[in-house]
């Protein structure tokens, strides 16, 4: 299970799904569990409680063709604690994710650097004397080019949030 | 009302209708045993191994269709119970699993005793509990047997720290729920009816069907409905190992179970079908072998009640999410009558050429064991298994009339299972005649229990095909493996019946195939005594028709004197009752020929 490692290369057949499930504790761990035990691979998995705190909602990025998917999704829906699996293929859908990214910033680079930062709407959080911290929101895509971009500068290091995601319309998970 | 957490739990069992515990105290069950002390309504049976404790409750459930319940203490108590629960989670079976755990305040501490039972039993169970407030007691209770049974059934484990049990908490008994509600579990019961008449399409327009009947046909108690449907479209059964009983196995439409070790005639007929209809299967690869070949140009229907299984293994082409039973009532409304057919001669043809044979030359073999046993028993008899070669003869030769009757350890293929299923099967139905099928590597592993057996006076019968060796193994190595019998002989074993006798049991030894008979009469008349007879068979005996692992039909192996012995029955007419059954055959024939297609 490879978690947060969101390379474009495997993004070609990912999929987002949402669960809804019981805020019990130990239900991630059921999550995890069966995903590992059965042999899905998790790009990215995000927990939180939602608009009703007896609930949290998990969105997962899982790789694989239409077959697995639709096994990932009965498997899961089979555990008692998850209420619902909805998979963002079949509907449009915003998808978001937040990185957090720090820089080497030498005092020649800065200027360049914050014009990277504008165009991508980022914004600079931290300024040391050598590095930024630069807080960027996305789709993945978007966030894989400003890594790109930013390498050359030198990243000392990268947090990602993994994907969220939200039906458009009025339809709610 | 005031009571102690155990209390509350006592009470609990007793209102699910629970008749009997299988389990073994320990340091933090105390308050628990305290209160099972004084309880009048709930008999507990002392076990000697945890992991029959489990396979008591598994037996238990398997011979009844009830949840059974087992109970273990904190760590090793509740690990040895891992084995019996994973065999169940395998096999769908209701259980419920009861484990103490350390206080609460020092779970997570490393505490004496202390195993994190909820996580080690994640994957093997459908749904588990740490229960942490003893007013939460009540409520998981009846979500447990809720899960347990509904859906498709499997083990819940419920683990309560010391503290829980001990706790006295203010209970009205009255409030126990009588029905239970859980929003994000809701199995789907009824089939979906555009499905269920599509499958009577589908069904009234195949030319070569077969149905394929599994376990979930046993939990759904549709005996009655697989027959019905089977008997008025002429279509003949096979089913899976847990599928036995499914329909009456001496019933002509009955071809016995299909897979790896199945009956040729059962594979030959879903090899060539134009439809399986699976019902309550899963597609195991014990079945199936190569997936590809397997039944390669049929249509499938398949009915499950777990939404999982329908395209798992096989795709299907008419899906039904569904009870069994109340899925083929409806399916019942929409099919119409077909009358015998050309392929079920072709499958009858099949039948005489690969019988299921043995040799009479002498020597004891285990299929003629089991054919003694069902004689002396018409065939009505509560048969447990272990695992292994006896475990595929007794299910190619035990004649299962009912459901429920037919005890085995199928997904986990558990050594040790068959003698505490049989115990857990004899306390449930004690007016049954339950014997265990064993051999001599497997009854080595729970032999313990025939103490519980002989305390709880509890007449069991154990056969033990002693082969002096780990024959399912062996025969592998004898077939794939150039005859290299790596650590499988146990040519040193104990002397099976002084050990019977030491555990306060009847102990008889057979070596010749005319002691059988009298062995299992003089067992049958034993009445408050656990019987075991041990049976000296054969070592180089292999299970044939055998499919090796991962191939199709074509590569069957059968036996090498097949047709030696097939050429000895029309010569010794005593030697198989084959010509007789074919009378009967031949009439059934007529009268379904009768039947007119609308």
């Amino acid at each position: 299970m490879a978690i947060g490692n969101l390379m474009m290369t495997q993004l070609e057949h990912h999929h987002v799904l949402t669960a809804l499930v019981e805020n019990h504790p130990g239900v991630l761990a059921r999550m995890a569990g069966l995903f590992a035990r059965r042999g899905y691979n998790i790009e990215s998995l995000t927990v939180s409680v939602t608009e009703d705190p007896a609930i949290s909602r998990m969105t997962i990025v899982v790789a694989g063709d239409s077959m697995v998917l639709e096994q990932i999704t009965k498997q899961l829906n089979k555990l008692i604690e998850v209420i619902r699996v909805v998979d963002y293929a079949e509907l449009p859908s915003v998808q978001r994710e937040l990185a957090l990214i720090k820089v080497n910033a030498e005092p020649r680079d800065r200027s360049e650097i914050m014009q990277i930062v504008e165009i991508f709407r980022g914004r600079i959080i931290d300024m040391g004397e050598r590095t930024f911290i630069i807080e960027v929101t996305g789709g993945s895509e978007k966030l894989d080019k400003i890594r790109e971009l930013l390498n050359p500068y030198g990243i000392k290091e990268m947090v990602r949030t993994g994907i969220i995601a939200m039906a458009r319309g009025p339809r709610t998970a | 009302m005031k009571m102690s957490g155990a209390h509350v739990v006592l009470e609990c069992l007793r209102q699910e209708g629970v008749k009997h515990i299988f389990g073994f105290p320990g340091g933090v069950l105390l308050p628990f045993y305290d209160a099972l002390y004084d309880c009048q309504d709930i008999e507990h049976i002392l076990v000697r191994h945890e992991q029959g404790a489990a396979h008591m409750a598994d037996g238990y459930a398997r011979a009844t269709g009830k949840v059974g319940v087992c109970l273990a203490t904190s760590g090793p108590g509740a690990t040895n119970l891992v084995t019996g629960i994973t065999n169940a989670y395998m096999d769908s079976i209701p259980m419920v699993a009861i484990t103490g755990q350390v206080r609460t305040a020092v779970i997570g501490k490393d505490a004496f005793q202390e195993a994190d039972i909820t996580g080690i039993t994640m994957p093997i169970t459908k749904h588990n509990y740490l229960v942490k407030n003893p007013e939460d007691l009540a409520r998981v209770i009846s979500e447990a047997f809720h899960i347990a049974r509904t859906g498709r059934p499997g083990p819940v484990l419920i683990d309560i720290p010391f503290d829980v049990n001990k706790q006295i908490i203010e209970w009205d008994p009255s409030t126990y729920p009588k029905k239970v509600d859980i929003p994000s579990y809701r199995p789907n019961i009824r089939g979906h009816e555009m499905q269920i008449r599509k499958a009577a399409q589908v069904i009234a327009e195949a030319e070569r069907p077969v149905l394929y009947v599994g376990g979930g046909a046993i939990s759904a108690n549709a005996q009655k409905e697989v027959t019905e449907l089977a008997e008025r479209c002429n279509i003949l059964v096979t089913t899976t190992l847990l599928g036995k009983g499914a329909i009456d196995e001496t019933h002509k439409l009955s071809m016995g179970m299909l897979g790896m070790h199945g009956t040729a005639y059962a594979n030959h007929a879903v090899n060539n079908c134009d439809l399986l209809i699976a019902v309550g299967a899963r597609f195991d690869d014990r079945v199936t072998g190569k997936v590809d070949k397997f039944a390669p140009d049929a249509k499938v229907i398949h009915i499950d009640i777990d939404p999982a299984e329908i395209g798992k293994v096989r795709f299907a082409d008419v899906p039904i999410v569904g009870d069994v039973k109340l899925v083929l009532k409806e399916l019942l409304k929409h099919v119409q009558p077909r009358p015998w057919s050309e392929w079920n001669d072709q499958i009858m043809e099949w039948k005489k050429l690969f019988p299921l044979i043995y040799p009479k030359d002498g020597k004891l073999y285990v299929e003629y064991i089991i054919d003694q046993i069902g004689e002396a028993t018409n065939w009505n008899l509560i048969m447990a298994t272990d695992v292994g070669q006896h475990q595929m003869w007794a299910a190619q030769y035990f004649k299962c009339r009912k459901p429920h009757h037919w005890i085995s350890s199928g997904g986990l293929g558990t050594m040790g299972f068959g003698l505490p299923a049989a115990i857990g099967a004899k306390v449930a139905c004690p007016e049954s005649t339950v014997v265990c099928i064993s051999g001599d590597g497997s009854f080595q592993m729970c032999t313990q229990e025939l103490m519980t057996a002989s305390v709880y006076e509890l007449p069991v019968i154990s056969i033990i095909c002693n082969n002096h060796s780990l024959g399912m193994v062996r025969q592998w190595q004898d077939l794939f493996y150039k005859q290299r019998f790596s650590q499988t002989s146990l040519e040193a074993s104990p002397d099976f019946v002084k050990l019977a006798e030491a555990y306060g049991c009847v102990g008889i030894r057979v070596e010749k195939p005319e002691e059988v008979r009298p062995a299992i009469e003089a067992a049958l008349k034993v009445r408050k005594k656990p019987v075991v007879i041990e049976c000296i068979i054969p070592t180089e005996e292999n299970v044939y028709p055998m499919i090796p692992a991962g191939e199709s039909v074509s590569e069957m192996k059968q036996r090498t004197d097949l047709e030696e012995l097939k050429a000895s029955l029309n010569t010794d007419s005593e030697a198989w009752s084959f010509s007789e059954e074919d009378k009967v055959l031949s009439e059934y024939v007529e009268e379904a020929e009768s039947v007119q297609t609308p």
